[in-house]
């Protein structure tokens, strides 16, 4: 399949050169490229569920590498392995049945017969479980291994062979296309979060509410913009957001759309948030705490809602949701930029003299990308499924990741 | 990043260092301090007495240095110098004012602070946004400010026996010194009785001398007499409002003296002791005992023009001299503030340059630095106006038919106002004005002209010297004492005070890095990136947003001010507020550097109240990004505001320190300078 290891190097390229940026683009061509993958992976007759979530941890392990800082990478990648293993376990569950009847016919693989559907049901019962919660001592006393279908052995009684392959023919192409469907279920979700999470715009803005915004983020633009179709008239304060300056971006798409707005400094938000009733900011990433990772500058925001008691609200789709629990966030989830976007070359190269100060230069220029703002700063989520409190978040996360793929790595078993 | 990480730990920054050491060696020499409380509610002995000569650690603040010099003088010697002399050598000698030929001008000044509550309004309002009227306006305001200070007894000495001069006609017998400054009261001591006695003995004084025939003359003593009057109404009814007073005293003016003696007298009395001195100086004492109340209402500073009030507004427009168009797409909530549209006064002014006569050409320049934001920072601007002012003094001539008194201080006051035209003044040119206006109300009548101006000239240089360039040296040799080796510092904007303290430390040897926190859209943290790394310091340059990033790893945070209001909140550089919230949440001190020059009485909760509002043009346009230009047309759309404020306010309890010229003072300390020292801002 060298055509899909060209367009995983391509995706790896563009990520490390941060072609692609933001956790939308970026999380909609992950599932696109996975989707490619798995469709081109040559499914073997046993453990095929395995064999596809080798190939997509494979390919994850190269994206994640590419771009730690892109959380949604990884998220996307532990969603795709969590569908394989539910659209097997689904699979296996429909197996079942059949191999139950065929036990009862071969009498001389009855051991093996009466060994595999038990040890199946146990493993079905235990993937359910962990599908549903988080890994509990139970899951790991059962010791139950990786993916479901794993443990069935490599091959069955030889007069069975013949009728078992003609089976797991159809069960691998249904299992293919199962996830490859699903996956395409995932990213129309991501397309279509925005809506979804608009659709509650109106429960959560008033008539005549001031809000304030950092930056540009697709998601609080719909979020607005659904608000004033349902003809809430409201006022809305955007800071800046530098260095990138969205916020003229977003200023300009709100005034379209006929929405009260007035663009300030980023240093002005401590003497504005005083007259705001509500902050809604996009995120970079949810993580399982209930931290986000959000564009510079939202903490400030933050600390200055908190001092004023104003509800600070992250909209974001659920693909921003990330499994992980974040260790010092500020540094090791940060991407420094570079330092042209604030200070001109030219006027500073003189500064930027490395070899009259003993080979380190008087200068340091810092221009980091994100911020991280602790879970006790957030009033609410709003994702696709609802308002959520940054206490649930790990809840939340449950529903989307199988707790097998918080590390994406290979086996080196396998 | 692990560096990072690593730097942090040798430094301990988690420690708050906010405890106020004593600066040793770097602090002035000769001040000497009283505790505060003190000051405020005792008799004058109290203060004064143990100031002398005791050392002061930075958290006791020391006393007005004139009211040592003068007040223990006064105290123990009757021939002490009536005219209240701040101790610095600088104002000695220039303005040594003889102490007797002087009575005539110095009554009206002694009993002015009878109308004050109400000509105060009108004398703050002079630089806010009103053309002066007279002059007697500032002189009232230079009244009042004296018997504003109950605590500085040697002052208010001074001020009752000019007062008592006015009353007594100018020969008040040199012993009722003595007795005048016991006088010191506490409001509420037995009033009815001493009332009494001093009516008694006023019946004899009466009648200032209506010999003199110099028109300031006359008005002089008008004026002592609508005083008296408005006096009489408010014994009437022990607290009127300060309001009640102005119709009375305009409809007075012909009261025979008899009666304005007589009327005057209720109110007065404070002490037993000085009671039998009384007789002799009745308008002094009256001045004495009305400070409690009427303080309270001075202290209450002039409402500013709100811009929402049409009425007033319109009226400010038929007297400017500066077209201004209004801006386009105004911002609901700063309707109050004045919001034009940018740049369309220089033009205007450059046309109208030959014929703005009565305009100084060096405040005309100063006027168009400031539009043009070349001059900007509360010091630059305030240095330079005082410059420009310096420089039309001198230029200055009375008009025939004229006092200069009165004259001159129109003149200032037209020139603030067309300052304010080019730019809302900042508070400290606010306090400079006051300062100035000050002076040349005091000016004694018998100066002659040229004498007077070199006084005032003097005067400014004084002022800038004392209150900028001496007090910033004070401010960095207390700063640097909190700058240790391996510190990371972090300043936000272009404080020049602070890029002192740097330079200072850095000279010293001390092993430090700058954080170095800029915004858009002035980018003035640039330029002082400039100048710091040519001096070679180590700084790191980041712009607002990244401020939870890069506080991590520091150690203090020093910033510079625009104002300190007297509940301690800061009103500085729009950020600021921003930064000291960030430190506040990584529990770093913010040290606020800022001569007590700028300090004010006024009070600040939020940065909406009161601000000034920028040019939103430079918002739409990013330097160095074309493709930014979305907001290019955004005066066409009216649901499309940019705001660009200029300040904000730095709620006190992000505030670890204050250094100022006085010390090392917690924010809930303000208050107590303002009180205290508001004085010798206007009395220099």
């Amino acid at each position: 399949m060298p055509d899909v290891q060209a367009l995983v190097n391509d995706f790896v390229l563009k990520l490390k050169r941060r072609k692609i940026e933001g956790s939308h683009a970026s999380a909609q061509h992950t599932a696109e490229l996975l989707r490619s993958v798995i469709s081109h992976q040559r499914m073997p007759y046993t453990n095929q569920a395995g064999a596809l979530i080798d190939a997509v941890k494979a390919v994850g392990e190269q994206l994640i590498a590419a771009n730690p800082v892109e959380l949604a990478v990884g998220n996307i990648v532990r969603r795709v392995l969590h569908i394989i293993r539910e659209e097997d376990l689904s699979s296996t569950a429909t197996a079942i049945e059949g191999l139950g009847l065929s036990a009862g016919s071969d009498d001389d693989d009855e051991g093996q017969h009466e060994d595999r559907p038990a040890l199946s049901a146990a493993a079905l019962a235990a993937a359910a479980r962990s599908t549903l919660r988080a890994p509990s001592l139970q899951t790991l006393l059962e010791d139950i291994p990786d993916s479901a279908a794993a443990p069935q052995p490599p091959s069955s009684g030889g007069d069975s062979e013949g009728k078992s392959k003609s089976d797991k023919n159809i069960r691998s192409r249904k299992l293919k296309h199962d996830v490859i469907e699903a996956i395409n279920e995932l990213i129309q979700d991501i397309d279509t979060c925005h809506e979804q999470i608009s659709e509650q715009a109106v429960e959560h803005i008033h008539q005549n509410e001031v809000i304030l915004t950092l930056g540009r983020s697709r998601t609080v633009k719909e979020f607005l913009c659904a608000a004033k179709e349902k003809n809430r008239s409201f006022r809305v304060f955007v800071a800046e957001g530098a260095p990138r300056y969205q916020g003229h971006v977003l200023a300009k798409e709100l005034v379209s759309k006929g929405i009260q707005t007035t663009v300030i400094t980023d240093s002005a938000v401590f003497a504005m948030i005083s007259r705001v009733n509500m902050v809604i900011v996009g995120a970079h990433a949810i993580m399982a705490n209930g931290g986000v990772i959000a564009p510079v500058g939202i903490n400030m925001v933050a600390l200055a809602a908190q001092r004023h008691a104003v509800p600070f609200v992250v909209v974001a789709g659920s693909h921003k949701l990330c499994p992980l629990y974040p260790h010092n966030p500020e540094v090791l989830l940060n991407d420094l930029k570079c330092p042209s976007d604030l200070l001109d070359f030219g006027e500073f190269s003189d500064c930027m003299d490395f070899g009259s100060h003993g080979g380190s230069p008087l200068l340091h220029v810092v221009n980091p990308a994100f911020d991280y703002v602790p879970p006790k700063l957030v009033s609410l989520f709003i994702t696709d499924t609802g308002g959520h409190n940054p206490s649930y978040m790990y809840r939340l996360i449950a529903d989307y990741y199988s707790a097998d793929d918080l590390v994406v790595k290979r086996r080196s078993t396998s | 990043m692990d560096v990072r990480r690593g730097q942090r730990t040798v430094i301990d920054p988690k420690v708050r260092q906010v405890g106020f050491v004593p600066a040793g060696a770097t602090r002035p020499p000769a001040r000497s301090h009283s505790v505060p409380t003190d000051a405020c509610s005792s008799s004058p002995p109290a203060p004064e007495l143990p100031l002398s000569g005791s050392s002061l650690s930075p958290v006791m603040i020391p006393p007005p240095r004139h009211s040592s010099a003068d007040g223990l003088p006064s105290l123990s010697r009757s021939a002490a110098s009536p005219v209240p002399i701040p101790a610095s050598p600088l104002r000695r000698d220039t303005v040594q004012i003889p102490i007797g030929s002087y009575n005539p001008s110095e009554s009206v000044l002694g009993s002015s602070p009878m109308i004050s509550p109400s000509s105060r309004l009108d004398a703050v309002s002079e630089f806010s946004d009103e053309v002066p009227t007279s002059a007697w306006l500032g002189r009232s305001g230079s009244g009042k400010f004296a018997s504003s200070f109950p605590s500085s007894s040697g002052e208010m000495m001074t001020m009752k026996i000019t007062g008592g001069g006015s009353g007594g006609g100018g020969n008040t017998p040199k012993s009722s010194l003595t007795t005048a400054s016991v006088v010191k009261a506490l409001p509420g001591v037995s009033e009815k009785d001493r009332g009494a006695l001093i009516e008694v003995q006023n019946e004899g004084i009466s009648k200032p001398q209506k010999q003199k025939t110099s028109k300031a003359e006359r008005r002089a003593i008008q004026e002592a007499q609508r005083a008296a009057k408005a006096a009489a109404k408010e014994a009437g009814d022990q607290f009127v409002l300060c309001e009640a007073v102005k119709p009375s005293a305009s409809s007075g003016g012909a009261l025979p003296a008899s009666k304005q003696g007589k009327v005057v007298k209720p109110s007065s009395q404070k002490k037993d002791g000085p009671q039998v001195t009384a007789p002799v100086v009745p308008s002094e004492k009256k001045v004495g005992d009305r400070i409690p109340d009427k303080d309270r209402k001075k202290d209450v500073p002039h409402p500013r023009m709100q811009f929402d009030d049409k009425h007033r507004v319109e009226k400010a427009k038929r007297r400017a001299v500066v077209n201004q168009s209004e801006a386009r797409n105004r911002v609901e909530l700063f309707r109050h503030l004045p919001q034009y549209i940018h740049g369309t006064q220089l033009p205007d002014l450059e046309s109208k340059f030959f014929q703005l006569d009565p305009m100084h050409p060096s405040v005309y320049k100063v006027g168009l630095q400031y539009l043009s934001g070349v001059i900007s920072g509360g010091n630059a601007r305030c240095i330079a106006m005082l410059l420009a002012f310096q420089e039309a003094i001198k230029d200055y001539s009375t008009p025939p038919e004229k006092a200069l008194v009165r004259d001159l201080t129109a003149k200032i006051s037209s020139y603030v106002s067309f300052l304010i035209e080019c730019r809302p003044l900042s508070i400290s040119m606010g306090n400079a004005i006051k300062f100035l206006k000050n002076r040349i109300a005091k000016l004694p009548h018998t100066l002659s002209e040229s004498e007077a101006k070199s006084s005032l000239q003097s005067d400014i240089d004084r002022f800038i010297n004392e209150k900028i360039v001496i007090a910033d040296k004070v401010i960095v040799g207390h700063a640097v004492t909190k700058i240790r080796d391996g510190d990371i510092l972090l300043t936000y904007g272009s404080s020049s005070v602070v890029e002192m303290i740097l330079l200072y430390a850095h000279e010293l040897g001390k092993q430090f890095r700058v954080v170095l926190v800029d915004s858009r859209p002035k980018l003035e943290g640039q330029a002082l990136l400039h100048r710091l790394v040519a001096k070679g310091l180590n700084c790191t340059y980041t712009h607002i947003n990244a401020i939870s990033y890069v506080m991590q790893e520091v150690t203090r945070v020093f910033l510079g001010a625009s104002s300190v209001l007297s509940n301690g909140t800061v009103y500085s550089r729009v950020g600021t507020a921003c930064v000291a919230m960030v430190a506040n949440a990584f529990q770093i001190p913010v040290l606020i550097c800022c001569e007590a020059y700028k300090f004010h009485e006024r009070v600040q909760l939020d940065s909406i109240c009161s601000n000034e509002l920028g040019d939103p043009d430079v918002i739409s346009k990013v330097a160095g990004r074309n493709d930014l230009n979305h907001l290019e047309s955004w005066a066409d759309n009216e649901n499309l505001q940019l705001l660009n404020l200029i300040y904000d306010a730095t709620p006190s309890d992000y505030v670890s320190m204050i250094i100022t010229d006085y010390g090392m003072i917690p924010p809930t300390s303000v208050p107590v300078i303002v009180r205290e020292y508001r004085r010798e801002h206007l009395w220099i």
